[in-house]
């Protein structure tokens, strides 16, 4: 009798297969098709050979432009980083300082927690056009997009997991002489900081989508910005390294992320609590 | 100095009366143990004492001084679970209440400050026997050992009166024996006044120096909810004999307990009359030796 399929496990390098399958598959793929195309048409510019692509990279990665004399790439990642660091800091911010206050303050819960409610319901992207009108076309109307993107969700989940911290805990502390400020800078901030540090991976996602949407709409750099400059030409051979690199760093930020949780909160992982 | 009294006191949520009635006059110092089948509001009463929340009605003082609205640091409290902060380690959850005490802004200590509030909880911790584990997590703690952090943690803060909500129920019986030695221990040296809910008779019947046995007393078929539970036996333990004649008596009555089914209310019952009738004897044959 063999084993049932949901006990059957893949060993080390099973799972390194497993996991790298689809990614070859994808890349297969698209040779596969790449090459029908290029043999029918050698312009096409749809599905560009690798060898394509990879000179493409070269010259945005490598060579400065010889309009403004800027190394591309670095230029537009750059730009588009520091938008996404303000954006995600000052989301960040907010939701500790307004999603610990209104968890753990009655009156403050009551007086902010259905404002939060119905803001984190507006469609960002609809707000743009009044974001541009009162912060005009430059970075501050780009930030404040990432930050109306996200930040109501990281309030909303910080305040529902401030409320959810068992009630002994916090009757404990008062217990021990605990002030509402030590209660927060003891026994809140360093077990909501966690918490806080996975609402923002899972906040990677869309602010990234904001960013870009900002920068396709209205800028003068960032990667958003060139990949709607290019689409004009069909410029493939662009897009595709330009979104695989994005991809790459939004990943490295969710894995850094993770591992800063880790390094700041070692309790998390020792033992079983 | 800690004398609990308790007058004309009623707890209801909405229409359900949890409690009613209750009158105790607790002299400081007493070991109470709380007693009652589950659902009696043994609980509901050392929230009260808490003050985690309020009466309905009637009051509650402390050495004649109402009860303040919220916890404070003369009424420690050990609960059953999530009884420790599981982001410190034994020895932060410990030296935690000192610097409460000591740093109002940060709740933090450093350097000196904070070699000194070490040195000064370095004896408690050695008492609760976690000296070994001094750096390790709750998560890597045995249950016994939560627990015991759990106390040293509450005692720190020298309270007058320590309340504690079935401490030892998720134990196994090993840890328990010697839980109890432990807490026997630092009861008399520190001197307060305990309030133990326990579901375990005979832990309350051994361990403490009054037990005091919730239950409902009116019942209405139509509304169960009308009448809520009171102190129904208030048992002083202060004769070594009489307590050692109701703890040998339990296993048997535990046992028709079990037989009958745990009807709410009955078998306490039974086992309280017991405890009175012995109670009742002796005071007679008391009073006959000594006419």
């Amino acid at each position: 009798m063999g084993l049932r399929i949901i006990n059957r496990r893949p060993g080390r390098g099973g799972a390194l297969f497993w996991g790298a399958l689809p990614f070859l598959a994808v890349l297969a793929l698209y040779l596969t098709f790449s090459a029908m195309r290029l043999a029918e048409n050698p312009n096409d510019k749809l599905l560009p050979a690798l060898s394509t692509i990879a000179e493409t990279v070269v010259r945005l990665a490598f060579t400065p432009d010889q309009r403004t004399g800027q190394v591309l790439l670095w230029v537009d990642t750059a730009a588009s980083l520091a938008r996404l660091a303000w954006g995600l800091a000052v989301s960040a911010a907010l939701g500790l300082v307004i999603g610990i206050a209104s968890g753990l303050v009655p009156y403050l819960r009551a007086g902010l927690s259905p404002f939060v409610a119905v803001v984190s319901l507006i469609p960002p992207m609809a707000l743009l056009p009044i974001l541009f009108i009162s912060f005009g076309l430059d970075e501050l109307s780009k930030v404040v997009l990432i930050v109306i993107g996200i930040a109501p969700f990281l309030i909303r989940d910080l305040a529902m997991r401030v409320e959810a911290i068992p009630p002994e805990l916090v009757i404990k502390a008062q217990t021990l002489g605990a002030s509402t400020w030590q209660i927060i800078t003891r026994l809140v901030l360093p077990t909501m900081l966690p918490k806080l540090i996975d609402a923002l991976r899972l906040s990677l996602g869309p602010a990234w989508l904001f960013l870009i949407s900002a920068e396709a709409i209205a800028a003068q750099d960032g990667l958003g910005y060139r990949i709607f400059l290019v689409r004009r030409y069909l410029a493939m051979d662009v897009i595709l390294p330009y979104v695989a690199w994005i991809t790459l760093m939004a990943f490295l930020m969710d894995w850094g992320l993770r591992a800063l949780n880790r390094r700041t909160s070692p309790w998390l992982t020792r033992g079983m609590a | 100095m800690s004398t609990v009294r308790v007058r004309n006191l009623w707890k209801q949520y909405g229409d359900q009366v949890v409690l009613e009635h209750i009158n105790l006059d607790i002299p400081s110092g007493e070991f109470c143990a709380l007693v009652g089948p589950s659902g009696c509001g043994k609980t509901t009463f050392l929230r009260l004492l808490l003050a985690m929340e309020q009466p309905t009605r009637g009051t509650i003082t402390i050495d004649g001084k109402p009860l303040p609205g919220e916890p404070r640091p003369d009424r420690g409290v050990v609960f059953q679970r999530y009884s420790v902060f599981p982001h410190l380690t034994v020895e932060e959850n410990i030296v935690l209440g000192l610097e409460f005490a000591r740093a109002p802004l940060t709740g933090r200590l450093y350097g000196a400050k904070k070699r000194r509030a070490l040195e000064e909880v370095a004896e408690t911790i050695e008492r609760v026997g976690l000296s070994p584990s001094r750096t390790k997590y709750p998560g890597e703690l045995s249950g016994g050992m939560q627990q015991r952090l759990s106390i040293a943690q509450a005692l720190v803060r020298k309270p007058r009166i320590l309340l504690m909500d079935e401490p030892f129920g998720a134990l196994d019986p090993g840890t328990k024996a010697q839980m109890y030695v432990l807490v026997r221990e630092l009861w008399r040296a520190e001197r307060m006044t305990v309030f133990m809910v326990t579901h375990d008779l005979k832990e309350g019947f051994s361990l403490a120096t009054r037990v005091l046995a919730f239950d409902k007393v009116r019942h209405d078929p139509q509304a169960p909810e009308a009448y809520g539970a009171t102190v129904k036996f208030n048992i002083p333990l202060d004769d070594k004999a009489e307590r050692a004649e109701i703890v040998s008596k339990l296993p048997a009555l535990a046992a028709t307990e079990n037989e009958e089914g745990a009807t709410r209310g009955r078998p306490w019952a039974r086992l309280f009359d017991f405890a009175g009738t012995t109670r009742r004897k002796r005071r007679e044959s008391h009073e006959r030796t000594s006419v």
